[in-house]
């Protein structure tokens, strides 16, 4: 193994978003993770000493992990090329277009990608034309049940699984406490996985799926990060045919939406064994529970290795 | 490098990962232990961009710091080989006859045998439950209640029995009748517990008569009083209401603390207590911790022996009246009508009822949006109540701050207000389930 300890990295992890815990949580491990491999590494949060700080003794490389708006956003990557600095992941316009979730599938479905049929409604549409209205004839077209999600944001935040036109309301006021847009998704049932795409030097790489079975209805927070209230299996329990498929799938969507070094997609299998999309992920969770580090060790591969992979081929690619 | 497993289907043999090999080993009571997305929300609070109204955290900036330097620097010249060293396990002898001369201001005049010193009024209380709570026996308490308490009685599979209170604190008939619907079930709490001086959540105060109603309704039933009484040096009119222990030494246990009348960063608080129920204390206080720490209880000894106590815990006063006040005034300026609040005459903290239907813990999401943080009233009930409610605490942010905070409160329950009237919500908060992923860390007590 070679001495890293040139190499200095700041990792960006905390913000103002509600994920802001997640990203602690997430930056902490990226950082332990380069450590391993040597690499000096600052942690630093988003305030206003932070650009200064960056100017005045620039890493060779900054490594983003704010989870959600400003972080997933494009925003901080904007301000990364202001600065001329090299860091690890996708640019502003891939994660505009991904952080979005309405028009990442709007792209993807163009591109042959299946996803959930969806309607996308911001919270004054309700208010012109009558939630009453609007939400029969969502009722009317879609049935039951639905997924209500806020159009942007992870973590499951502010997500239901609606079942009767009762629930619909305080779904929909739940959703509107996180976002002033929501997207309600026909809800699929099938296999929940997870596929990591990692661009080490060679082209965006499909890691295997990871299985999620939450012992709940629906993978929420709390089975999100509690270990123990979700079960999981890596590699996830597929035939090769769909393995393949959903991890084609995966690098189709990492390639369409622009995405560099690494990326998490979220998928159902349908009854047809068809991957139906969900969502991707510019900035990936990073935590102890979370499914990239699981994707990396079903490769048997190393985080740290993946993450000094990542930091290279960004610092390589700023070069050009 | 490149993924060394074909990604490709080898999975199907492949046990599950619930990634905590220790799943198995888990008591039953850590059960409702989870990660919750309230909880992620209180990670945002702690920005300085955030308002948080939300921590109930003393006013440490209004301590001088020159003076905590020069009495640890005292403290250490004259004992310090006795501050590090282990100590006697109902603590230091000498602080124990400080503390009996403190409760005195509350009408208490226990022997300082009657003391044991506890790492915080919390370690006390949790000693009190651990000694006479088997899992499935029921407490009764205020509803809403100390959050912190909840905590303990929850973690001691204790069933807790909320009473309702009025403006003047815990409701006697309600305290009567809930003693009837548990006696013709054949329960018998094992103690009922109480905040009786500026409540923490809910900023009330019982008065002296009330006080002795819910005595006499306790000895009557049978029912041990644990009495907890971190605020009472701390009402803005510098009057002391004295403690019900004042008037029965056998069936009140006193709780009181040095955080919020010194510093809480030194965490020592202290129990009065009958004889038996002393001994097992001090026991059950050697068994989770040997003894509290020397080096604390020394510090805060050798302040009441050399600072003028009394006159620091006027400007406490002062600081919390001044932001109690800004409270007041915002809460008038800015909130919708409907909304409703309780009048504190002492202590941290204003208890809002918000316009019918609003749910402060779906609410919350939105106020982080906008810089304001609260705690939702669902904290302070282990049997759902409080979705309508929420807490503010006023102790730690200056009064431009709790106005700027407030306002921004304001605007938020009046856009949740615009999107329930959108959607037909208005009247539909939850009324059920129950509180255990809202509640808050420690920094939010």
């Amino acid at each position: 193994m070679s001495n890293q300890s040139s190499l200095r990295v700041v990792v960006l992890a905390g913000g103002l978003s509600h994920e802001r815990d997640v990203s602690v949580r997430s930056g902490r491990r990226i950082a332990e993770a380069l450590r391993s491999r040597d690499v000096e590494v600052d942690e630093r949060d988003m305030d206003i000493e932070l650009l200064p700080w960056l100017v005045a003794d620039p890493p060779a490389c900054v490594f983003p992990m704010f989870h959600g708006a400003a972080g997933e956003d494009g925003a901080i990557r904007d301000v990364l090329d202001l600065l001329k600095l090299p860091y690890v992941g996708s640019d502003p316009e891939a994660c505009r277009l991904t952080y979005d979730k309405p028009l990442a599938k709007t792209i993807l479905a163009r591109s042959g990608v299946s996803t959930p049929d969806m309607i996308v409604l911001p919270h004054e549409a309700f208010r012109e034309l009558g939630a009453a209205a609007v939400l029969e004839a969502v009722e009317n077209a879609f049935g039951f049940p639905l997924v209500i999600k806020p159009s942007k944001g992870g973590s499951a935040l502010g997500v239901s699984i609606v079942h009767s036109a009762e629930e619909l309301p305080t779904a929909m006021v739940t959703c509107f406490s996180y976002g002033d847009t929501a997207l309600i998704e026909r809800c699929i049932s099938g296999t929940e996985v997870a596929v990591s795409v990692v661009d080490l030097g060679d082209g965006p790489v499909a890691l295997p799926a990871v299985e999620i079975v939450p012992d709940g209805e629906f993978y929420n927070y709390n089975a999100r990060y509690t270990a123990g209230l979700t079960e999981f299996f890596a590699p996830a329990r597929l035939s090769q045919e769909v393995a393949r498929s959903v991890a084609d799938e995966a690098v189709k969507v990492h390639k369409t939406l622009g995405l560099s070094g690494f990326s998490r997609s979220d998928f159902i299998i349908d009854a047809a064994g068809i991957p139906q999309f969900i969502e991707a992920n510019v900035a990936p969770g990073m935590t102890e529970t979370s499914l990239l580090p699981q994707a990396v060790t079903a490769a048997d591969l190393d985080l740290g290795e993946v993450c000094l992979a990542l930091v290279h081929d960004a610092i390589e690619a700023h070069r050009q | 490098m490149a993924p060394q497993t074909d990604p490709f289907g080898a999975g199907s043999e492949q046990a599950g990962n619930r990634l905590d090999p220790h799943l198995a080993r888990y008591a039953e009571r850590t059960r409702g232990m989870t990660a919750s997305e309230i909880r992620s929300l209180f990670a945002v609070a702690s920005r300085p961009e955030v308002v948080s109204l939300a921590g109930g955290m003393p006013n440490v900036a209004a301590l001088s710091m020159d003076t905590v330097s020069s009495t640890v620097a005292n403290m250490l010249a004259t004992r310090g080989q006795v501050a590090l060293q282990y100590g006697s396990g109902n603590g230091d002898q000498r602080l124990r006859e400080q503390i009996c001369e403190m409760v005195g201001l509350q009408g208490i005049a226990p022997h300082p045998d009657d003391v044991i010193v506890t790492v915080g009024s919390q370690m006390a209380l949790d000693l009190v439950t651990r000694i006479f709570c088997d899992p499935g026996d029921v407490i009764l308490a205020e509803a809403p209640s100390y959050v912190g308490a909840l905590g303990v009685f929850r973690a001691y599979q204790v069933d807790v029995e909320h009473v309702a209170m009025d403006e003047h604190g815990l409701n006697p008939d309600a305290l009567r009748e809930r003693l009837k619907t548990l006696a013709a079930q054949g329960k018998t709490p094992k103690f009922l517990y109480t905040i009786p001086t500026f409540h923490n959540p809910a900023g009330l105060s019982q008065p002296q008569e009330r006080r002795m109603e819910i005595l006499q309704i306790c000895q009557s039933a049978g029912v041990l009083i644990i009495e907890d009484d971190p605020y009472g040096l701390l009402g803005f009119d510098g009057v002391i209401p004295q403690a019900i222990r004042s008037h029965d030494e056998d069936g009140v246990i006193y709780l009181g603390s040095f955080s919020k009348t010194f510093a809480a960063g030194i965490r020592v608080g202290w129990a009065v207590a009958p004889h038996g129920v002393r001994e097992k204390l001090t026991l059950a206080a050697e068994a989770a911790v040997l003894c509290p720490p020397a080096f604390s209880q020394l510090t805060i000894s050798t302040y009441l022996d050399t600072q003028p106590w009394m006159d620091q815990i006027k400007i406490f006063r002062e600081v919390y009246r001044e932001r109690r006040d800004a409270t007041l005034e915002s809460l008038a300026q800015y909130m919708p009508p409907g909304t409703t609040w309780t009048h504190p005459t002492g202590g941290f903290y204003v208890w809002v009822s918000m316009p019918e239907g609003i749910d402060a813990t779906a609410m919350l999401p939105r106020a982080v949006t906008a810089r304001v943080a609260y705690v939702p009233g669902t904290a302070f009930y282990m049997d759902g109540q409080g979705h309508q409610s929420l807490r503010l605490s006023y102790s730690y942010p200056e009064p431009d701050r709790i106005r700027e905070g407030v306002r921004r409160l304001g605007s938020v329950i009046n856009e949740e207000l615009k999107l329930m009237h959108t959607f037909g919500t208005v009247g539909a908060a939850k009324k059920t389930g129950t509180s255990k992923g809202s509640t808050p860390g420690p920094d939010v007590v």
